[in-house]
């Protein structure tokens, strides 16, 4: 099973939290939205992009699983 | 085009046909051998997007007439001249899928489908129910979860997917969006069967479908081609080209320009439409005269792109209108290195960064500009721009010169 971090584009603001928290995965672009990794979330990391997810001021970010 | 007379050209009503309990199973057999792809600008097999409706509880079934594309005028045609066809197509299919409801969405104006709803009511020949909505007329309304989301009694906006209408449509039930021409399509097949549809076109690409086209031909108009011809023939159909043509906008404002050499010279299927770097779309042509400037009217249907963001999403809110600031700045004289590799860079950006595939069609199209009328930046950028054509090639709403 892989997870990915994806994100709902409608409802993100632009906080940048999710850089902020996860910058090994997660870059922001030059309006301050943020640009995701396509790669699985590698095991070690997965602690921290929970962490993003819970954190996310509007919620936008998600992990899916294929 | 009255009930009687349709009637009489097509033949009864063959619903019955496909009764029974195998009857619904028969005809989303029929569509799927027949190789139906839907019109609306995706390409999507129709018989799969049925099967995924079909059986779930209460489905509804959606006709998608409301033609965003500003260049389109196929469905705005087949509903004002053909309307039964299409109800066909939407009674047959929501008897195939299930569905008890049939919505038909399309924008205000000319449009004889309430007459004939209203016709076949009287005639008693539906056993299924119909009704007409108007669409707002914003581009991206008609898209496929705007679409639903405004027949669920919201704003027409674009939804975050999953779920697709399929899960998750009006009102919460399942739902099968398809484009008015692919049920126009669907009716003949149910009529004719698969074997009489694949007569025209190629194996892989079969059938025949409704271009729109326009720019430098003697009769703008929609003609019905078949799949594998090649994309001259449209012009042909449409009495040939009035002048000498340097490219040709293929697929709308969501497609591809292609210079008029590739363009004249490919056959008119998915396949090979990519293969030259373009798609179908929703099957448009635009031929774009020689003596009309590819960067100017490129420039000016991306600042409408982006005037038509419906300003949900940050990259396409915000990206659309730089990258049609770029384009304008990289059209004067002296335009730079810098502000080409922003655009490139840009371009780049907001693909598949929004809920819809609006700033992904965006992108593709002033891509596919920068590179057809990459010899016209430089000459722009030399300080000889093209001089100004008499009025633009490329239609928008509210131009009374739209074709």
């Amino acid at each position: 099973m892989t997870v990915r971090l994806r994100v709902n584009p409608i409802t993100c603001q632009a906080h940048g939290l999710c850089a902020e928290l996860l910058p090994e995965l997660i870059s922001l672009d030059e309006w301050g939205y943020p640009l995701l990794s396509p790669e699985p979330v590698p095991p070690a990391l997965m602690e921290y992009a929970r962490r993003a997810v819970a954190d996310c001021p509007t919620l936008a970010l998600l992990l899916t699983e294929d | 085009m009255p009930l009687a007379e349709h009637l009489d050209l097509h033949g009864g009503f063959l619903l019955r046909g496909y009764g029974g309990d195998r009857g619904p199973t028969m005809l989303i057999d029929a569509v799927e051998r027949a190789g139906l792809t839907g019109h609306g600008g995706a390409g999507f097999p129709t018989a799969r997007k049925m099967r995924a409706v079909a059986g779930r509880r209460r489905p509804v079934v959606v006709v998608n007439a409301a033609e965003g594309e500003p260049a389109s005028r196929k469905d705005a045609l087949l509903t004002r001249t053909r309307p039964h066809l299409v109800l066909d197509g939407a009674v047959l299919a929501a008897d195939a899928v299930g569905a008890p409801e049939v919505i038909v969405a399309l924008h205000t104006g000319p449009s004889s489908v309430r007459a004939a709803i209203s016709e076949r009511q009287a005639a008693g020949i539906d056993p299924i129910a119909i009704k007409m909505v108007h669409v707002p007329p914003d581009y991206v309304a008609s898209e496929e979860s705007a679409l639903v989301r405004f027949l669920s009694g919201a704003q027409a906006l674009p939804t975050f997917t999953p779920p697709r209408p399929y899960e998750r449509g009006v009102n919460g039930r399942s739902t099968l969006v398809q484009n008015a021409e692919t049920l126009a399509h669907l009716a003949l097949i149910a009529r004719h069967g698969d074997q009489w549809f694949r007569s025209v076109g190629t194996p892989t690409a079969p059938g025949s479908l409704l271009m729109t086209v326009g720019g430098a031909v003697q009769r703008p108009g929609v003609y019905e081609l078949a799949f594998g011809m090649p994309l001259s023939a449209a012009f042909d159909a449409a009495g040939g080209l009035t002048e000498p043509v340097q490219a040709v906008l293929v697929g709308g404002y969501f497609g591809a320009w292609l210079p008029a050499e590739t363009a004249l010279r490919v056959r008119l299927t998915p396949a090979d439409l990519i293969a030259a770097g373009a798609a179908l779309g929703a099957g448009v042509l635009l031929a774009l005269p020689a003596s009309a400037c590819g960067l100017a009217e490129s420039q000016r249907v991306t600042s409408w792109l982006a005037s038509q963001s419906a300003g949900q999403c940050g990259p396409c809110t915000l990206g659309l209108p730089a990258i049609a600031e770029d384009l304008a700045l990289l059209s004067r004289s002296g335009n730079t290195t810098n502000v080409r590799n922003r655009l490139q860079r840009r371009l780049r950006l907001v693909e598949g960064r929004g809920a819809c595939h609006h700033p992904d069609g965006t992108a593709r199209f002033v891509a596919s500009a920068l590179q057809t009328f990459a010899a016209d930046l430089a000459r722009h950028r030399r300080g000889n721009p093209c001089p100004p054509s008499r009025y633009p090639v490329l239609p928008l709403p509210d131009d009374p010169r739209r074709p």
